[in-house]
């Protein structure tokens, strides 16, 4: 039977789930107007006020906000409440130059937390439950996110972080992990070190909850017959919280957007026009309880499609299917968003030539990344110790913009296409977004 | 007292090798002397030839990226330990080895050790003052 972390929320008719989010979005858009310069002024450009804001049919009117503003406005110039309100701060991985830095106040962290608990239930969470989070913990939401559901449910919560996957698989065999909550390739990679240790029988795992990066459909059943458990997708970004903006239950298939607390609208990328329920366009969020960071009509440039059939478990929020690609280049390697341009900036820095081509690939189920640079005559040395030199110290800048490690590779000079699109720069072996 | 050799950047691909030395060909370039360093993923080749400017411009009129290097060359006679005496010579001198490699003369009983060190010029005029041959440039261009 379908259970839920609260039901009258969750299940909520459609009416009433329209009536908090007009009274809450009118609300927020006042606070905003009042608190947040930055906000107020593209509002005023664009001549809105909130008085022309009565309700989510209203929301088109509004500006949209996008990673450029926050980047623009960092580290204070969205924030909506005194610093002294704020307990928290998460940042998203290593994305250009500034990072996007989000604030919490204790209402925030608590909202939130529920958010990843109804997903936590939704995937078969109880109080009897051992919750194993290895997201990582720190500035990345993932581990927070779901270390704050756990204890929310009551689960046993195991704080292990990324990486040390021995310490995992002793962990999850002596103290009984029940519940799974990591990336799918982290996911995958566990679930092959534990058949290939022959511990399968010795594990009690029966649920995982998987996200912050795109995963196929292949890759679920792969992961969900290897451990035999069943495979959840969850969603969400650092901007509008963290994970659990929405989450996957039995039906898997499309993730129940927490609706209470985020409205959200598909838009043509290209014109910004509001699209049609089904249509599939970019995903834009709007955060209606959020204290200190409340986005209005964020720009996820993630495209997918909404969707609000009646769902067989009985949860009334929209659905969104799972990311079908980006509207912009963005690329998520190893659950870093990586974007072709931090490459060419990093080259441009070194004095090289901005051509370059990406090699995104998974090998062992973890990310690889290969950056492919052309060798010009100012780096040429005729011994191997300079060359290699020269290797180290793209691949040491890449480390520090990127925040993941890349191997580079010399190539000769024009051996690399020329060309205006991006196709040719990045060669994604993947396939995250097929289905 | 120097020579100029060619060093090429070579990418790792079959026949990458092969239409490089093509082109030295088509361009009525000898070799004298060559050599491959390689690396998992480049390789770096190095080569003496008759006619350097030659050769640099048939190269980068091929996209490819070339640079010229000194080097020495010493001569050494086909005797027991008089390798390891120019080499001892070096090390005991300061002088650090890059790379070498060696090519046989037609004359009988001789051997060319082609040696990138740190400072050449002072190098070479070291050994010849200790008594090595160092060739000059135009004989080995024209061997």
């Amino acid at each position: 039977m379908e259970r839920y972390y609260q039901p009258e929320i969750e299940c909520a008719p459609r009416e009433q789930i329209l009536q908090w989010q007009n009274e809450r979005l009118v609300k927020q858009v006042q606070n905003v107007w009042e608190h947040v310069p930055y906000y107020r002024k593209k509002m005023e450009e664009k001549g809105v006020t909130p008085a022309d804001i009565t309700g989510v049919k209203d929301l088109y009117k509004l500006p949209f906000l996008c990673k450029d503003d926050l980047r623009e406005a960092y580290p204070y110039g969205l924030l909506a409440r005194p610093l002294s309100d704020c307990v928290r701060i998460q940042s998203t991985s290593g994305t250009t130059g500034r990072r996007v830095v989000a604030f919490y106040t204790q209402h925030d962290l608590d909202l939130w937390e529920d958010c990843c608990a109804r997903a936590i239930v939704a995937a078969g969470g109880t109080k009897d439950d051992v919750c194993h989070v290895c997201y990582g913990y720190g500035l990345f939401t993932g581990g927070p996110g779901l270390n704050g559901g756990s204890h929310k449910v009551g689960c046993l919560t195991l704080p292990m972080s990324s990486g040390n996957t021995d310490r995992q698989l002793q962990f999850m065999v002596d103290l009984g992990s029940t519940i799974l909550c990591c990336t799918p390739s982290y996911a995958a990679y566990l679930a092959e070190s534990i058949h290939e240790r022959g511990l399968r029988d010795q594990i009690k795992l029966k649920a995982g909850i998987f996200g912050a990066e795109a995963w196929t459909e292949e890759m679920r059943h792969n992961i969900e017959e290897k451990l035999g458990i069943k495979a959840y997708d969850i969603y969400g970004l650092t901007e509008t919280s963290g994970p659990g903006v929405s989450f996957e239950c039995s039906e898997q298939s499309g993730m129940h957007i927490n609706e209470d607390h985020f409205i959200a609208e598909i838009i043509d990328p290209d014109t910004g026009e509001v699209l049609p329920e089904g249509e599939k366009g970019e995903l834009v969020f709007t955060s209606i309880t959020k204290e200190a960071f409340p986005l209005l009509r964020y720009r996820t440039r993630d495209i997918c499609v909404l969707s609000r059939k009646p769902c067989s478990c009985g949860r009334t929020h929209v659905k969104m299917s799972k990311p079908m690609g980006r509207s912009d280049d963005m690329l998520v390697i190893k659950g870093v968003n990586v974007f072709p341009s931090q490459i060419e900036t990093v080259l441009l820095k070194l004095g090289m030539e901005p051509n370059y081509r990406m090699i995104v690939d998974r090998k062992n189920n973890l990310d690889t990344l290969e950056v492919q640079v052309e060798v010009n005559e100012a780096q040429f040395s005729d011994t191997v110790k300079n060359m290699e030199k020269v290797e180290r110290s793209i691949s040491s800048a890449l480390q520090s913009i990127l925040g993941i490690g890349a191997k580079v590779t010399l190539m000769e000079p024009k051996s690399i296409e020329r060309s205006e699109g991006k196709a040719k720069r990045v060669i994604d072996n993947r396939d995250l977004f097929k289905s | 007292m120097q020579i100029q050799q060619l060093s090429v950047f070579i990418e790792n691909k079959p026949g990458r090798l092969a239409e490089i030395t093509e082109v030295l060909a088509e361009a009525q370039v000898d070799i004298r002397a060559i050599s491959v360093a390689d690396t998992s993923d480049f390789g770096i080749l190095r080569v003496i030839v008759d006619k350097p400017d030659a050769a640099i411009a048939a190269l980068k009129e091929h996209g490819m990226t070339v640079s010229l290097t000194n080097v020495i060359a010493v001569g050494i006679s086909d005797e027991r330990g008089t390798f390891s005496k120019a080499v001892r010579f070096l090390a005991d001198q300061g002088f650090d080895v890059e790379y070498m490699y060696a090519f046989i003369s037609r004359d009988q009983g001789r051997a060319y050790v082609i040696i990138r060190t740190s400072d050449g010029a002072r190098a070479a005029q070291a050994l010849q003052d200790h008594g090595f041959e160092i060739l000059p440039a135009e004989a080995v261009y024209n061997m």
